[in-house]
């Protein structure tokens, strides 16, 4: 049985600890922010918060998280009260598909934990580990610019400024 | 001893030091050139910038002056040393942030003598021990093609050495010691391919700057310890002589395949600082290449597995057994692409134990790799790995190191690995 | 706030525009096009099913359900519908709850593709909606004895304006909605709209930005079972696999095997993933003929052929050339690339079958179903769920197939098949590689008074109709046929589409050479033919305009006569700055205009580019576009859809082609098939919307595709005068310094 800190609960799975967590979010926590998107750690659709950083779920062995915190999108917010990211996010309307946004939230937030003042350059190289299909590139980075500014901070050298 | 006795020494010990300064002085002083008018990008042969284009590639002269973010050549990349920070200078043509105003005399002296415009000496960073060989023909095609590339306004940070290395004459002192430049004669027992490898490789391209083990005052070992292995940017890099410990021989199409495109199927992708170094070669003329590729499997020719390539290792149930935390590890954090029946490998991609880090002496590169990944070498397609430095901790990738050496590898054991792993994030930073 | 008289029922109103016949194909052509026409006055989908409870239904509480037969696929039209309908009916939008594309509660409006939902289906529920207005109201009016022009409706209910009001709730239950609906029933005037023309938010993303389950990968039923299926690394091979050994891996609870089909069963994703790796160990074998195109793009002229001439104009026989150019562009085969890998949901339970899918066409995918499992179509049900963006005919129909096939052999067992990442990528049906040959001859002023386009390109739908045409249909034991490709007839087009030059040339001729034979795997992707046809027009245009000695903006707007696409192309260039703009070294402008299969939307882009010498590097610096596209539901939804489609082009244009080795595809991962990361997104995209209200709704989704080509490629032309004519960008200027 696996013990893990998820979004500041304690959740229990009877799983092989090899398994990734990404499964065990899905699978069995009943968290689907998280996606699978390639199962190589190449997409960032599966990203989560480990403590303050971001991580590829679908590589992270759930017996090897111990007691870090994993957050996850759903514990940043929900529908009726969104976080910071998911405000910035929804002002911008960003999202397409939607299927890569969780993981661009949690990579946002992980970055913004870091520094509310990156440079662009900084933010384009953070959140750079996720892709979008859709082309909503724009619109992410936009949020990403937006909710820096909320948080007291703001990008350095922004390439379009917040409005 | 009497006060008297005592000022008496003091005062010899200062005279000594002053005449030792004062003669350092002279020894280090070189004058200024005179600065000249930025020369017209038009005036330069087009050929010749062309072969200075291919010469900056061999030379990977990019990698050391151009900042993440930045312009080709406007310098900013760190060089981090025992003894400090260095920055990269800008060698665009800008005239006042650049070397717009260099002469074509004074950037073949900085090229092959280790001085600036200026008169200053220039720190052995830049590798002028090896560009001393460099022929003027070669020069000239370098000086073209610099000054012709777009001008940057861009200043480099200030290097931050431990004084008092920040006083330049003593670098003087340090080429008295180090810096005794010598012509590469071409050796009439060889062919001419050899020869352009050995030519480019032991000048340009300055392979031995990180193959090549270093002294206290970060001199190169030259003659027997030559290409022994050295250490650049928190990875290692393995020997490229007879005491190879790839597990596949280096034959020259071999090499010239890894060189040109990141990555050999009988060994392992372009990793950690030979990425930027095969980005480079693969835009370099093909001819070069395979010359460097001749002279460098020529170096190998007496490693082990020139002779006989042994089979590869795959211990799979003692490893399971010596580190089971790391087989766990392993089996959800790489197998998915590293395991037999991966897509990767049924495409084509080699296995682990055929990549030449896990025969290595030292675990750095294998745990460089797992810290930081790969990016595609060559082009934006081809070997891509995510980085685990902020997945697992320096006791879970020591676990996970520990495995695959275990399971895949040979050479001398590992100890130490969650230190090491703690040393290689520092180093790498 | 008392209404105004003017905004009651009966008020003089423009009648909503009737779009014209012969765009009303449902499916734009590409697949099966739904049921005929019975109604020809009805504008829209409703031509096919004119009666209004086909769409709408009001509950006794006073909810909405609004039907549509598309699908949302991350474009936003389950906010732009809603919207249309919210506001026609004069109801709070969240009282709508929109259905969505399922065979058996919605209309069959055949796939959602061409970019014709709000077209088709926006203008069908538009309509119907101020058909239901205006009954509920005359149900009113009969009530209480006046006449309809004297009410007034608001919030989801009928008002005298003296107190009396009646609910539709109310109302709707003794007015019958299964009525004809009247092609003249005036829509909202544009004033008095709350909704349409408003960038209301997207209904969808607050649950998808929280981890609500809101896509068909997120189905967890009762009792549900994962699958994998069991197949060689891309299309053209088959996998060797060693089925009793894989039955026996930890995880595995059954195979279902039928034929060459093959799945694996099991409780729990991960082992299912393990063990497809480990089935994969026994390796691989090649199909004969196949992923071996030779070397494109001049194999393509060597391929078997059908030609067919689609325009042909000689208005000006005599004109005298004075200069001719001639030039040749193409493009290789392009992904989809979904992020998410396709994945469907099914359920065979009491003889009837229901599969959850992010098909793009419920109904074709239900008759090819029904044929592959010689069930009923009657007793399949399709529901159209939410996946990752398609971009065109992925994987999501194979995968359908593939999980009704297991579900089926599984009566009572929910059963969720997943493709894994590389099975998406070495599978799913590509965009087609192309060739276009252009021809053109200036006279003495600089005009251009003879055009010749032609184009080379295998079908640009394999859509399935037909159990052939599903992956697992071609597994049987004997294989289903898969039916013969044929061309998309024009005015839409397949690799024709946007061949035709909107511009007014007195002569032009455009013939389309269809080739039939596919060594690889192909199917509709966003554009289709526009991408490439646009790319090569739009650059065809700046060369001859530098021929011409004329800014290449003056040069196209000198040869059109559509107003529309005028006002477009000085928005857009005014908005970049065009005439202000000073060029840097390494870096230049470029601009590109097309109309939708020159009956769409109109897009202009401007692009800043620069290309970085010794790097190889592009820099988007600003994209600046505006689009009209007729009537704005919502402008935001617009903006979105064009943003997307130039970061997705620019990604396409500047660095994708599929791989092949003669055996199988090589790309089956990112790494090998890379696309735009945050690094190469342009620092600055500008979209204008131009809002016509009151013209009708023009498609937008994919309308960015080609011109961004085009201004991508004459940008780069200006800033270091090299001229790109074969895609990608990258690989054309590899290895230069």
């Amino acid at each position: 049985m696996i013990e893990l800190n998820v979004n500041g609960s304690v959740a229990r799975a009877d799983v092989d600890p090899a398994t990734p967590l990404l499964y065990v979010l899905r699978g069995d926590l009943g968290l689907h922010a998280a996606k699978f998107g390639c199962g190589l750690g190449q997409c960032g659709s599966c990203t989560v918060l480990l403590d303050d950083r971001p991580v590829f779920s679908c590589l992270l062995p759930v017996g090897a998280i111990g007691d870090h915190a994993v957050t996850t999108v759903e514990g940043l917010g929900t529908a009726k009260a969104p976080g910071g990211v998911q405000r910035a996010f929804l002002h911008e309307q960003a999202g397409q598909c939607g299927y890569c946004i969780p993981g661009m939230i949690a990579r946002a937030e992980a970055l913004l934990r870091r520094t509310t003042t990156p440079t662009e350059e900084e933010m384009r190289t953070a959140m750079a580990p996720s892709l979008c299909r859709c082309g909503t590139h724009m619109r992410i980075l936009r949020a990403v610019r937006r909710a820096a500014v909320a948080r007291g901070g703001g990008i350095v050298d922004p390439a379009e400024p917040v409005t | 001893m009497t006060r008297a006795r005592f000022l008496k020494f003091a005062g010899v010990a200062l005279t000594i030091a002053v005449a030792a300064l004062g003669l350092l002085l002279v020894i280090a002083h070189r004058s200024a050139i005179a600065s000249v008018e930025r020369p017209d990008p038009r005036s330069f042969d087009p050929a010749l910038v062309a072969r200075g284009a291919n010469l900056a590639r061999i030379g990977n002269c990019v990698s050391c002056h151009q900042a993440g973010g930045g312009r080709p050549y406007a310098g900013g990349y760190p060089i981090k040393t025992p003894f400090g920070t260095i920055y990269g200078s800008n060698i665009t043509p800008h005239p006042d942030a650049g070397i717009g105003r260099w002469s074509r005399a004074a950037f073949a002296r900085a090229l092959l003598e280790g001085v600036g415009r200026d008169g200053s000496h220039l720190y052995p960073a830049f590798p002028y021990t090896h560009y001393a060989g460099v022929t003027d023909g070669d020069v000239d095609a370098l000086y073209a093609f610099l000054m012709t590339r777009p001008a940057v306004r861009a200043t480099p940070p200030a290097n931050d050495l431990i004084p008092p290395l920040g006083f330049r004459p003593l670098l003087a002192g340090w080429k008295l010691l180090f810096f005794h430049p010598a012509p590469i004669r071409t050796d009439i027992s060889q062919p001419a391919e050899w020869n352009r490898g050995r030519y480019l490789g032991e000048t340009l391209a300055h392979c031995s700057a990180c193959h090549s083990p270093r002294g206290l005052l970060q001199q190169e070992k030259r003659g027997a310890g030559a290409y022994d292995g050295g250490w650049s940017g928190g990875w290692y890099a393995p020997p490229i002589n007879a005491r190879s410990p790839a597990v596949r021989a280096w034959t020259p199409e071999r090499l010239e395949t890894y060189l040109r495109t990141g990555l050999s199927r009988h060994h392992a992708a372009a990793a950690g600082p030979m990425g930027p170094v095969t980005y480079n070669l693969a835009r370099a003329n093909t001819a070069d290449v395979r010359a460097l590729a001749r002279y460098y499997a020529w170096r190998m020719r007496d490693a082990p597995a020139a002779g006989v390539e042994p089979p590869l290792p795959d211990r799979r149930a003692l490893a399971q057994r010596q580190y089971p935390s790391g087989a766990r590890l392993y089996e959800g954090a790489c197998a998915t692409c590293h395991e037999s029946g991966a897509p990767m490998i049924v495409a084509g991609r080699p296995v682990l134990p055929l990549g030449t880090p896990l025969h290595e002496d030292n675990p750095r590169d294998t745990i460089q790799i797992i810290l930081q990944g790969l990016r595609p070498p060559v082009d934006a397609s081809g070997p891509y790995m995510p980085a685990y430095a902020d997945a697992f901790t320096d006791k879970q990738i020591a676990e996970i190191v520990g495995y695959l050496k275990s399971r895949h590898g040979s050479g001398p054991a590992w100890k130490d690995l969650q230190k090491e792993v703690a040393k290689a994030r520092e180093e790498g930073r | 706030m008392t209404p105004s008289r003017r905004e009651m029922l009966g008020g003089l109103l423009v009648a909503f525009a009737l779009t014209p016949g012969v765009y009303a194909q449902t499916g734009g052509g590409e697949g099966s096009g739904g049921p005929p026409t019975t109604a020809p006055d009805l504008p829209g989908t409703l031509a096919k099913f004119p009666d209004l409870d086909a769409w709408i239904r009001i509950a006794p509480d006073g909810r909405v359900t609004v039907f549509t037969g598309k699908a949302e696929l991350g474009t936003g039209i389950k906010t732009a519908i809603a919207q249309l309908a919210a506001d026609e009916l004069d109801v709070a939008l969240e009282r709508i709850d929109l259905i969505t594309a399922d065979t058996e509660l919605t209309p069959n409006e055949g796939v959602t593709a061409g970019s014709q939902t709000l077209e088709q289906s926006g203008t069908a529920v538009a309509n119907a909606a101020a058909n239901v207005r205006l009954l509920l109201a005359e149900a009113a009016a009969a009530r209480w004895g006046v006449a309809a022009t004297d009410l007034f409706t608001r919030d989801g209910a009928v008002l005298d304006g003296r107190g009396r009001s009646a609910s539709y709730a109310d109302l709707a239950g003794m007015t019958s909605l299964a009525v004809r609906a009247r092609g003249d029933v005036p829509r909202k005037r544009h004033e008095a709209r709350r909704l349409i023309g408003r960038p209301i938010p997207r209904v969808d993303l607050p649950a998808k930005l929280t981890g609500l389950p809101a896509y068909v990968q997120d189905m967890r039923l009762p009792g549900m079972l994962h699958a994998r299926v069991l197949r060689g690394p891309s299309a053209g091979t088959r996998g060797l696999f060693d089925l009793s050994a894989v039955a026996r891996l930890p995880g595995v609870d059954r195979i279902v095997r039928r034929g060459g089909f093959a799945a694996i069963v099991g409780p729990r994703e991960w082992p299912l993933e393990r063990a497809l790796h480990m089935a994969a160990r026994s390796g691989w074998q090649a199909e004969d003929g196949r992923n071996e195109p030779g070397a494109l793009p001049d194999s393509l002229l060597r391929m078997r052929r059908e030609s067919q001439t689609i325009e042909d104009r000689r208005d000006e026989p005599d004109a005298r050339s004075v200069r001719r150019l001639s030039a040749r562009y193409d493009r290789p085969y392009l992904m989809h690339g979904a992020i998410g890998p396709s994945c469907a949901v099914a359920l065979f339970e009491d003889g009837r079958l229901t599969v959850w899918t992010h098909s793009q066409g419920v109904e074709p995918l239900r008759g090819s179903i029904a044929g592959l499992l010689a069930m009923p179509a009657e007793r399949i049900r399709c529901v159209h769920r939410e996946g990752a963006g398609c971009y065109g005919h992925n994987g999501a129909d194979d995968v359908a197939g593939d999980a009704a096939l297991v579900a089926f052999a599984m009566p009572g067992v929910p059963v969720r098949l997943q493709w894994s990442r590389e099975q998406e990528h070495g599978w799913e049906p590509l965009g087609p590689a192309m060739l276009a040959q252009l021809d053109a001859a200036l006279d003495a002023s600089g005009r251009i008074i003879d055009w010749r386009h032609q184009v080379w390109s295998n079908t640009h739908s394999t859509r399935p109709t037909a159990a052939g045409d599903l992956l697992a249909g071609r597994e049987m034991v004997p294989p289903f046929p898969a039916t013969p490709p044929k061309p998309i007839p024009q005015p839409n087009g397949g690799g024709d589409r946007n061949a035709i030059p909107l511009y007014a040339f007195p002569n032009s001729h455009v013939v389309s050479h269809f080739l039939p034979d596919m060594p690889i795997r192909v199917s509709a992707l966003r554009g289709l033919g526009a991408h490439l046809n646009i790319f090569a027009l739009e650059s065809f245009m700046d060369e001859l305009a530098a021929a011409a000695g004329r800014d290449p903006v003056a040069f196209r707007l000198g040869h059109l006569q559509d107003p529309r696409a005028a006002a477009v192309i000085r928005r857009a260039v005014r908005r970049f700055g065009w005439e202000g703009y000073k060029a840097l070294p390494n870096r230049g402008r470029g601009f590109a205009f097309a109309r939708y299969k020159n009956h769409g939307a109109y897009l202009a882009v401007a692009l800043d580019v620069e290309r970085v010498p010794d790097e190889g590097r592009l820099i988007v610096h600003r994209a600046v576009a505006a689009v009209d596209s007729g009537e704005a539901v919502n402008p935001d939804g617009i903006r979105n859809q064009v943003e997307g489609g130039i970061v997705q082009s620019l990604s396409w244009t500047a660095y994708e082609a599929a791989g092949y080795d003669g055996a199988r595809r090589t790309d089956y991962d990112w790494s090998t098939y890379p696309i735009l990361r945050f690094g190469d997104a342009p620092r600055s995209v500008i979209v204008d919307v131009m809002d016509r209200p009151g013209t009708p709704f023009l498609g937008t989704g994919e309308c960015a595709q080609g011109p961004t080509a085009a201004a991508l490629a004459n940008a780069l032309a200006a800033a270091n005068g090299i001229r790109i004519r074969a895609l990608p960008v990258a690989r054309s200027s590899a290895r230069v310094v």
